[in-house]
């Protein structure tokens, strides 16, 4: 996994606690949403985003650019790269 | 047989026109709203639809709001949502003493998960004091919970105040708004508060349908996980039919609010005059700062289960205490905690208008009530040498 700090977002989803598979849902509607080049920031204390992020990234053609952890969640920052 | 309901905090019977709007989606609208063709798509827009409308009631965004099975679900969702996503911030809670038995047991539930709760005191009218609030206050609390007003007793708790005291120190507010969302004018954002339940069937919407409001940003662990309805907050295939009665009496809440209230007041107003002239009978609740269509008592001498039986005889349905205190035969926690004594608080009763009540409807429980009241007494041994409640003639006269 990709550790990086201090990443600035365009755009922030708080979507901790909300369950599966809110985070793909989310990551979906938000990325048709922001400008190629842009940055998005998905916070969520789902575990199981830790594989389907990055996998969601490769499948969509987008760039994952890593997670940084909290105590109680992760922040996942994709940039948009697909048209 | 006359037939008069007074026991609308128990519940109300649906509008026609609720009705009405619930009926396809038991018949051809019956799509889960997870489903992506039309039939499913159809069950999506009427469940976002009856969200805007109980948004609108409240003057809060749709987005806010989250559709539960009831009121008590939406108060349990609140307090252990709050309570689980802020243990690490701290683990005390602030909870009144005069909330309904869905507050008051999943506070207490949380206690023995190792959180601890200061019960705040009433004063004799059932208010909560807004400075014993600032005195609780901890380091360590994480959420405020205070009924909006209690169905019991009517009063309607100073939530702006409290919420005002909150703020300053960064701690959640959520009230029960079973009791007056649809009965009252309550707008979330004058109010202040960070959570709000509702129940549908309390403004002539169906039972099976609540919702919470949970402020926009804050975040809440679900009650029940599962799928991702409700934008992953509450998980379940929706109650499609009731939660379209919900927005449907929603917004008919929303016309007619100041119609009902104006008609509920006279009715109240007219109960709480006659039934105080029967002498040893005493007003619960706040005189002035009540619920429109709620008028509660205790009675002396007598129990309040007696009454409903011999009041349901004669065609006349009311209520003693809340309707879980009722059932378990229990003197009411919550006018305990007003200072009422054991024994009085037995003599419980609670009569709450609707909007098709009638003067005529009051008149007749203003004639049958105090020889429901007579006849118990002489059957009481603590009412000897009692007078004729007939007469309101005078007190008690010991002996």
């Amino acid at each position: 996994m990709k550790f990086v700090q201090g990443i600035k977002a365009d755009v922030t989803a708080d979507i901790v606690y909300m369950m599966c598979p809110m985070h793909l849902l989310k990551l979906d509607d938000l990325i048709k949403q922001i400008e190629t080049g842009q940055v998005l920031e998905i916070l969520t204390d789902y575990d199981g985003a830790l594989e389907d992020i990055p996998a969601w990234c490769e499948k969509t053609g987008n760039e994952f650019l890593g997670i940084e952890e909290t105590e109680d969640y992760y922040k996942f920052y994709i940039k948009k790269t697909s048209s | 047989m006359r037939k008069v309901y007074f026991d609308h905090v128990a519940t109300n019977p649906l509008l026609p026109e609720v009705l009405d709007s619930m009926m396809p989606y038991f018949k051809e609208e019956f799509g889960n709203p997870l489903s992506v063709y039309d039939l499913g798509l159809r069950a999506r827009d009427a469940i976002e639809n009856a969200r805007s409308e109980v948004a609108s009631l409240i003057n809060v965004k749709p987005s806010t709001i989250v559709f539960t099975s009831s009121g008590a679900e939406a108060n349990n969702f609140a307090l252990k949502g709050i309570a689980l996503a802020k243990q690490n911030e701290g683990k005390h809670l602030i909870v009144s003493r005069v909330e309904h038995h869905s507050v008051l047991n999943t506070a207490r539930s949380l206690e023995k998960m190792g959180f601890v709760v200061t019960w705040l005191p009433v004063d004799k009218y059932g208010l909560v004091d807004p400075d014993a609030i600032k005195k609780a206050l901890t380091k360590e609390t994480v959420l405020i919970s205070v009924t909006h007003a209690s169905s019991e007793i009517g009063t309607i708790e100073p939530i702006k105040e409290i919420v005002n005291i909150a703020k300053e120190k960064k701690v959640i507010v959520h009230s029960d708004g079973v009791a007056t969302c649809g009965n009252i004018p309550v707008d979330i954002q004058d109010l202040g508060v960070d959570l709000y339940s509702m129940a549908a069937h309390q403004f002539y919407g169906p039972k099976g349908a609540g919702a919470l409001y949970i402020r926009e940003g804050l975040r809440i662990v679900p009650l029940i996980y599962g799928g991702i309805q409700e934008s992953g907050r509450r998980a379940g295939t929706e109650n499609v039919p009731a939660i379209v009665g919900m927005g449907k009496a929603a917004s008919l809440a929303k016309r007619d609010l100041n119609q009902r209230i104006e008609h509920n007041k006279k009715l109240r107003d007219k109960i709480i005059e006659g039934v105080l002239k029967i002498p040893n009978v005493y007003l619960t609740g706040h005189p002035e700062r009540r619920l429109p269509h709620h008028a509660s008592f205790v009675v002396e001498f007598i129990e309040g289960e007696a009454m409903l039986l011999l009041l349901s005889m004669k065609g006349i349905y009311a209520a003693s205490g809340s309707a879980c205190s009722s059932r378990a035969l229990k003197s009411s926690p919550v006018l305990l905690s007003m200072g009422i004594s054991s024994a009085l608080a037995q003599g419980s009763i609670v009569f709450s208008v609707g909007i098709s009540n009638t003067s005529e409807d009051v008149d007749y429980l203003l004639n049958e009530f105090p020889l429901v009241i007579n006849k118990l007494r002489e059957m009481s041994p603590f009412a000897k040498g009692w007078g004729d409640a007939t007469k309101g003639d005078k007190c008690y006269t010991g002996g």
